[in-house]
């Protein structure tokens, strides 16, 4: 069976399948980037916002973390053409689900990172005079950072793997571009296998970054 | 004028009370030193003088400014306090130049120019200015305390406020950090001090005041502290540390 495979198709298929990968990462950017800062403020409103504002942030990240990435993914592609009376184009619609859902599994770990940082070095800002915001941003975050960067990067990882996902409202990511130039050439087994690949190499890459990052960190504590 | 006026202040943590009517003044130019038994609410009390911890009753005022007044721009009172905790607290994520600068600059709004060379000033006052490009965890814990109480300095405090600054310490460089803070108070910094090394009070402070179950049970000049403790309770804290 192996021997009917026709690895010569992925050579003329490579431009287009690097399109698609291009708009995978810039997906997984994105939303990593924006998941951050809105999970970050999420966080932020859950740990010293007012009851008002935490509950809000609470229900929001509580609500995500129970919905199927694929539902929000579909729902908000479809519902959106409901309200505003012109459909939003796949790869937009991905963008703003991606960063929204992300977000609530940033904000868990951010959260989890503001809390690890002592009570002590929050009271040696203040001690120096620092507001809220500047001891936030200056003593908390900071080390709230680098004391989850593995597991931001590891959430990250499975957010690569979890863009494989637009596929659905057919945003042309990796996936989708396999799918279209194994149907050209007739030949999905060849591409599927060579995406496979390409998911695996990225995603094994960022995971040694990741154990490298524990071992750092485990020093530099 | 008092420096540090702490007037009847009382808190509690839910129903538990660990302050309980606390009052004392503390001039300009003098150090007064505080112990007492652990969980007596010492830190509790030191930490009131600036604000981090607030409290139900009373009022502390700082060189003419209301703690508890609600109007109180407290960052700003705060930056001119300097606070030097148990456990060093520098930002282990910054250089220990940056650590000396960083609230100069953000806080205080000074150049990087100025702040940078304040910051040095202070590092060679410490005996560290060969470590300013380091970080905080290559230094040991006598030196970081050091280090921290630069970064209180380059804020040009008014006022200093010690929590237990040498307990975290190991016992031989327990002296490298208590012979920087005799030598301010010597200079006139006015001075709050937690602490159990009676040989720092006995060199330089000008009173004593010992603390036990959220009360300041003893008051006294250094003189009459270490003569005859009117309380008993005093007494018996004063002879089980003096025997270590
Ligand atoms: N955040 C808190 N919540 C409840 N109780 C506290 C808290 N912080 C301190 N306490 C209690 O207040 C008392 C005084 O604490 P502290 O001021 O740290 O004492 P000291 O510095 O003299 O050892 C202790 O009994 C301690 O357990
Ligand atoms: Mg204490």
């Amino acid at each position: 069976m192996l021997g009917q495979l026709d690895f010569s198709v992925i050579a003329p298929g490579l431009p287009f399948i690097w399109e698609g990968l291009l708009f995978s990462l810039k997906l997984t950017v994105v939303a990593m980037v924006g998941g951050i800062f809105l999970g970050t403020l999420l966080a932020l409103a859950r740990i010293s916002g007012g009851p008002a504002l935490a509950a809000f942030a609470t229900a929001y990240v509580n609500t995500m973390r129970s919905i199927p990435l694929l539902m929000v993914i579909l729902w908000f592609f479809f519902l959106i053409p409901l309200f505003t009376g012109a459909p939003m184009g796949a790869e937009k619609s991905a963008l703003i689900t991606f960063t929204a859902f992300e977000a609530a599994y940033y904000s868990e770990i951010m959260r989890a990172g503001i809390q690890s940082v002592s009570k002590g070095q929050v009271n040696a800002g203040y001690a120096l005079g620092m507001t809220y915001w500047q001891s936030m941003k200056i003593v908390v975050l900071p080390q709230a950072f680098r004391n989850m960067l593995p597991v931001l990067l590891t959430q990250t990882i499975i957010l690569f793997q979890d863009t494989s996902l637009v596929y659905a409202i057919g945003a042309k990511d990796l996936l989708k571009a396999a799918e279209i130039t194994g149907k050209n050439y007739n030949r999905p087994i060849e591409m599927y296998l060579f995406v496979a690949l390409v998911y695996f190499a990225i995603c094994f890459g960022l995971s040694m970054l990741v154990k490298h990052l524990q071992k750092r960190i485990a020093i530099v504590r | 004028m008092s420096m540090i006026d702490i007037r009847n202040i009382s808190k509690w943590y839910g129903q538990f009370q660990v302050l309980t009517d606390c009052s004392t003044q503390v001039k300009q130019g003098e150090v007064v030193v505080v112990c007492g038994p652990s969980g007596s609410g010492k830190s509790t009390l030191i930490k009131c003088v600036n604000g981090l911890e607030p409290f139900q009753k009373g009022d502390v005022v700082v060189n003419g400014i209301s703690v508890a007044d609600a109007k109180t721009d407290l960052p700003k009172l705060r930056a001119r306090v300097g606070m030097v905790f148990q456990h060093f607290e520098l930002f282990p994520h910054m250089s220990i130049i940056g650590n000396l600068t960083i609230a100069q600059t953000k806080v205080l709004g000074r150049g990087a120019d100025e702040a940078r060379e304040r910051g040095i000033k202070l590092l060679d006052r410490v005996g560290l200015k060969a470590h300013a490009s380091k970080f905080p965890g290559e230094l040991s814990g006598g030196q970081q305390q050091r280090v921290a109480i630069a970064r209180a300095l380059a804020m040009d405090p008014i006022c200093m406020l010690f929590d237990e600054p040498t307990s975290a310490l190991d016992p031989e460089m327990i002296n490298e950090v208590l012979d920087v803070m005799v030598e301010l108070a010597k200079e006139g910094m006015t001075m709050m001090v937690v602490t159990h090394e009676m040989g720092f009070a006995r060199k330089v402070a000008h009173r004593v005041i010992f603390m036990d179950a959220g009360q300041i049970v003893e008051d006294a000049t250094k003189e009459a502290f270490f003569g005859q403790p009117r309380s008993e309770r005093a007494q018996q804290f004063l002879s089980k540390i003096l025997q270590h």
